[in-house]
């Protein structure tokens, strides 16, 4: 896989010394981030049914275009805690179905069908594409990197499975990111291709226009250096672009951010509300141990001059 | 401490096995009867913590390894594979990954403690040695299975720790080329780390073993420093005195462990370690985990050639140095006083190292430059000026306060005769 021997050996023979110099030149900041309040925040938070499958249907309707989910599985969807997990079988499945089986399920059955799986070799020996079963992960919309960064301008769109736990703050970074969209400040210069949003990482001092250099490049005294930086992904939400079953939800970018932060936030993390219920029983187990060992210790120690 | 074995076989399996193996008088005499000073506080109760952090971090290790692919192309997909597919497999990642960090919480306040009461001191040296080559293990063990998920800071973390060994003269190169396997960090380097770090947590429990068998051979150390005199009225047999005492320390240490796992199991990791690793695309800064950034903080400080020592060099000199330097302080620190409760001075000193020791810490996760730098040579300079200088001087300069003449009588209440006022300044225990 990494054949780039001769880029890290180099880079390693720079040393430690060298490497840190580098990888902390890059400067600028970004704007605070926006945060909502999310279902699946505290202690005792859990995921918002709802809003998962709004949230799915965002991701399905605009990122899927361009991001990979890889670690996710159309079977994942229909797990407990998952956006479509069913108790029970809606009227009209035959009763031979267990639709708590992921497996089984009717809605995730039919999402996986809406795509094309290759599979194969069959018995001809060639490859042939087939219609998705709920144990195949979700396809990457592109055959290969290169045609993922060929199509996006250079831009290798990153995989969206744990996205919320690969950045900090993941979901208000998020959902700051899909919300933050706006014109560049007048004192920067971007690139065609590239798109200004305050909360992205970078560093607008490089795309200063010349009038704020001075003859060294430096950002002249008084000069402020915008937030954030540019990326080649364009603002991907627009007020109305999804159609929402449910007539109460708005259908705006904010609500639009949030419900597919909370659907990546699940898609991270699909194990979430188990750990927190386990994880209050467990405290709560403990807390009590503590008391009876407490006790214990005062009744055994009562004897002891000390 | 050494004593007569108290230990009556009564069943016959016992008699008959006493007189062959005398495996159950070892534990009755090491785990039962022991003798230990009555007046251990909390500070006391981080061995059995960290015993318990020793057994948990192996037996989810264990079944980690089983789920777990060490190969670059799949060891970050077996790791989410372990996340979301298998059974309770999120919670034993996530209570292997707080462990670490929960290891070395206990352990860093083990040493401190062991700092503050002087329990480095004779005839405790090898008991101290031993623990110092224990946390030597434990940073390799836990440097390598961070190394183990191959996200981006595993890679760029590995890549930046090994090459520091190239930094040593004439074999540094080779040494590097062994770590690796190969030529840069690779496939064969996370083969050989994966079966190291499965490895060195067996050579752990071995010098666990031999830290505690140099335990019981001068006995605990306690909060006053005075040697037990009477076995009787200044001990308690281990248990159950200190087996509860110790079990609700454990139960207490497990509710702060469980809030990390259950509420904030990514709050000590780093975001970046959810990418995978990308040889092409260095992190914007590279940061080691928490418990190592106060000796990241050192290796960093040396920013300056000293003669013919490279800066580099010099940093690598400065950060292993800052751990060897603990291998000698039994006999750097001439004090014949343990306990700094007896020590008025060395305890403003020790203060102001507890404060440098956590300013380092913040100071590694810092970028290395301005005025991080010169906080950090400042604190530097503190960390070694405080065992090669400040411990020697002070047992020589400083005037300690008068030692209780026991135990007993430092933790019984002063008699009105009271002789020399020699207990006031010792706090009770409990």
């Amino acid at each position: 896989m990494f054949t780039r021997k001769t880029i890290v050996t180099a880079l390693a023979s720079l040393g430690v010394i060298g490497v840190a110099a580098t990888a902390f030149a890059a400067g600028g900041t970004v704007k605070e981030y926006k945060h909502p309040h999310f279902h699946f925040e505290g202690v005792f938070g859990t995921y918002d049914k709802d809003a998962l499958q709004r949230g799915y249907q965002v991701y399905r309707t605009v990122c899927a275009s361009c991001h990979s989910m890889e670690q996710v599985s159309f079977r994942n969807l229909g797990q407990k805690g998952g956006p479509f997990y069913l108790d029970s079988c809606p009227a009209g499945v035959p009763a031979s179905v267990n639709c708590s089986n992921p497996n089984e399920n009717p809605i995730v059955k039919a999402i996986a069908a809406e795509y094309q799986i290759q599979d194969g070799p069959d018995d001809f020996g060639d490859m042939f594409m087939r219609p998705g079963l709920p144990s195949d992960r979700f396809p990457s919309p592109y055959a290969n990197d290169q045609m993922g960064r060929m199509a996006n301008g250079g831009a290798l769109p990153p995989d969206l499975s744990l996205m919320t736990k690969a950045r900090h703050h993941g979901p208000a970074y998020i959902y700051s990111l899909l919300t933050g969209y706006e014109d560049p400040p007048a004192s920067v210069e971007v690139a065609p291709g590239q798109h200004y949003n305050p909360y992205y990482a970078g560093d607008m001092s490089q795309l200063l226009k010349p009038e704020y250099l001075d003859d060294e490049g430096h950002v002249v005294d008084g000069v402020n250096v915008p937030y954030g930086g540019v990326l080649a992904m364009a603002a991907p939400l627009v007020d109305g672009i999804i159609d929402y079953a449910d007539e109460d939800t708005p259908e705006t970018v904010e609500q639009y951010a949030k419900d597919v932060t909370e659907f990546l936030v699940w898609a991270a993390e699909p194990k979430l509300e188990a750990r927190k219920k386990l994880g209050v029983m467990t405290v709560g187990y403990l807390l009590i141990l503590c008391g009876l060992l407490y006790w214990s210790y005062r009744e055994v120690w009562s004897n002891v001059d000390h | 401490m050494s004593h007569e074995s108290t230990y009556d076989p009564q069943s016959g399996v016992e008699k008959w096995l006493d007189k062959r193996l005398p495996l159950v008088r070892l534990m009755y005499d090491s785990f039962v009867d022991f003798p230990s000073p009555k007046n251990l506080n909390y500070w006391w109760t981080f061995g059995g913590i960290l015993a318990i952090c020793l057994v948990v971090q192996i037996l989810t290790g264990i079944i980690l390894a089983m789920h777990y692919t060490p190969h670059v192309d799949y060891a970050f997909d077996s790791v989410e594979h372990i996340m979301r597919d298998v059974n309770y497999g999120w919670l034993l990642r996530y209570v292997h990954a707080n462990g670490a960090s929960m290891f070395f919480l206990a352990v860093y306040i083990h040493m401190f403690r062991g700092l503050y009461y002087g329990s480095y001191k004779e005839p405790r040296e090898m008991l101290w040695i031993l623990g110092v080559v224990i946390f030597l293990l434990m940073m390799a063990t836990a440097f390598m299975g961070y190394v183990l998920p191959w996200g981006q800071m595993s890679y760029w973390g590995a890549t930046v720790i090994t090459n520091l060994f190239s930094a040593i003269p004439v074999v540094g190169e080779s040494i590097r080329t062994l770590l690796w396997g190969g030529f840069s960090v690779d496939n064969a380097t996370l083969n050989r780390f994966f079966s190291l770090h499965y490895l060195l947590p067996f050579a752990i429990a071995g010098v666990v073993v031999l830290h505690i068998w140099a335990l019981h051979i001068p006995g605990n150390n306690n909060p006053t420093g005075v040697e037990v005199k009477n076995v009787k009225k200044d001990t308690v047999p281990f248990h159950p005195y200190y087996t509860v005492k110790d079990g609700f320390a454990i139960a207490v240490f497990l509710v702060l462990f469980s809030i990390f796992v259950f509420f904030a199991p990514n709050s000590l990791g780093h975001p970046d370690n959810y990418i995978e690793a990308n040889p092409l695309a260095t992190p914007a800064h590279i940061v080691p985990e928490w418990y190592f950034l106060p000796f990241y903080a050192i290796l960093r400080a040396i920013t300056f050639d000293i003669g013919p020592i490279p800066a580099k060099l010099g940093g690598v000199i400065a950060m292993f140095s800052s751990i060897l330097v603990l291998f000698v302080l039994p006999w750097l620190d001439t004090s014949k006083v343990r306990s700094m409760r007896y020590r008025p001075i060395a305890k403003l000193w020790f203060a102001i190292f507890a404060v440098v020791a956590c300013a380092l810490g913040y100071l590694g996760g810092q970028p290395a430059e301005g005025v991080y730098v010169t906080l950090a040579q400042i604190c530097t300079a503190y960390y070694f000026g405080y065992f090669l200088i400040i411990l020697p001087l002070l047992g020589i300069m400083e005037t300690p306060k008068p030692l209780p003449a026991s135990i007993a009588d430092a933790v019984l209440p002063p008699k009105s005769d009271a002789s020399g006022g020699a207990i006031p300044a010792a706090q009770p225990a409990e």
